[in-house]
């Protein structure tokens, strides 16, 4: 029952860490970055390319929440789903300090979202062209939040190349909604991703020079049913 | 919250002997899901010097009103305790302790309350970052 010490495979403490750790007078200002996207498409990768530490695993144990999706008359005793989320942490100076976090793309950890969402600075919505459909619940749900977001196409070696044009007319994305492509594997890439999202923030967070024109209501876009939501009162 | 306090003893009655049973995560916070403080994912926590009482040896007795703290603290409370010696967000205490992130938001509120943790500010709370942020933000990931 001792979380920390019992278990073998217990995550490991990323060690001394910068600086700031150990200063309990302050603590450094701290900031979030969500990555969403389908599964495998590269969110723990994006994440582990330019963290800090390796990346570390949070879970949220989901109950009753799932039980309009989850069957469990075939499974009784079960009552518990439990989602994992991978995170890393990136010390931007010394009372500055930004979080990445990996969150699951599928539509029922919704009440997940709305968690990590909160505060964020934006979200990196990742595609993988070959199942594109995949990242539709995350645009949706960004798009209702107003969270600022961009599209990094991840591209994957013997996949085709398409142009950041194609993927915006076929995820039916605003004009001025970013799309990259990039490489998670490399930290470059990543951190261009990463500055793009930030300028994207700044383009839509009032006081801007040049404000962004309002966006209208998502449902105003023709666009497939991606039918996802935001619940900011959670 | 006055009512903060109980959960983190341990309980009365005999204590299982099997060190492999896991608590059931919400028994260890009552059935409460939700705190007074504002925790977010990336919200720092840290334990106060007086507080100190997370140390190895259950035998140890903190010099803390109440008595022998160290041996009526759920272990659980035990190792949130030690690993806020150093600065700490909620979603760092939630994986390196393998406790779910809405137990240790529980834990964390309930410390807070008695005053054994200190929860820093983010510096926007649930709002969204300010132009100032951003653009530190910004150059912060310029200088990578």
């Amino acid at each position: 029952m001792d979380y920390a010490d019992s278990d073998a495979t217990a995550p490991r403490d990323p060690g001394p860490g910068p600086g700031w750790q150990t200063d309990l007078s302050r603590a450094p200002a701290a900031t979030k970055i969500v990555i969403a996207g389908g599964f495998g498409v590269g969110k723990t990768t994006f994440v582990g390319s330019v963290s800090e530490i390796t990346p570390l695993r949070t879970e949220a144990v989901m109950t009753t929440a799932g039980e309009e999706v989850d069957d469990h008359t075939a499974v009784p005793a079960k009552a518990t789903t439990t989602v994992a989320m991978d995170f890393g942490r990136i010390t931007l100076d010394t009372d500055l300090v930004l979080y990445l976090f990996g969150t699951p793309g599928q539509q029922r950890f919704w009440f997940m979202w709305d968690d990590v969402v909160r505060g964020a600075i934006g979200a990196v919505v990742l595609v993988d062209t070959r199942r594109l459909a995949d990242c539709f619940p995350a645009l949706d749900y960004f798009e209702s939040c107003r969270l600022p977001y961009v599209v990094a196409v991840n591209h994957f070696e013997g996949t085709a190349r398409h142009s950041p044009e194609a993927v915006r007319e076929a995820l039916s994305l605003e004009p001025d909604v970013p799309v990259i492509t990039m490489d998670a594997r490399h930290r470059i890439t990543v951190v261009e991703t990463l500055l793009t999202l930030v300028g994207r923030a700044l383009e839509t967070t009032p006081g801007a020079v040049s404000r962004a024109v309002h966006r209208a209501a998502p449902s105003a876009a023709p666009e497939p049913s991606r039918g996802g939501r935001c619940d900011g009162s959670s | 919250m006055s009512t903060a306090a109980p959960a983190l003893r341990a309980p009365a009655g005999p204590v299982p002997e099997r060190p492999t049973a896991r608590v059931r995560p919400y028994s260890l916070t009552g059935g409460r899901g939700r705190c007074g403080h504002v925790l977010l994912m990336e919200t720092f926590v840290a334990a106060l010097a007086d507080a100190d009482e997370g140390r190895g040896d259950p035998g140890a007795v903190a010099a803390a009103p109440g008595g022998a703290l160290a041996s009526w603290l759920l272990p659980e409370v035990r190792a949130v305790l030690g690993l806020c010696r150093r600065l700490r967000s909620v979603a760092e205490v939630s994986a390196l302790l393998r406790m779910p992130l809405g137990v240790v938001r529980v834990l964390l509120g309930d410390l807070a309350d008695q005053g054994r943790i200190r929860v820093y500010g983010t510096g926007h709370l649930t709002g969204r970052p300010d132009r100032a942020l951003l653009e530190r933000v910004l150059s912060g990931l310029r200088r990578l």
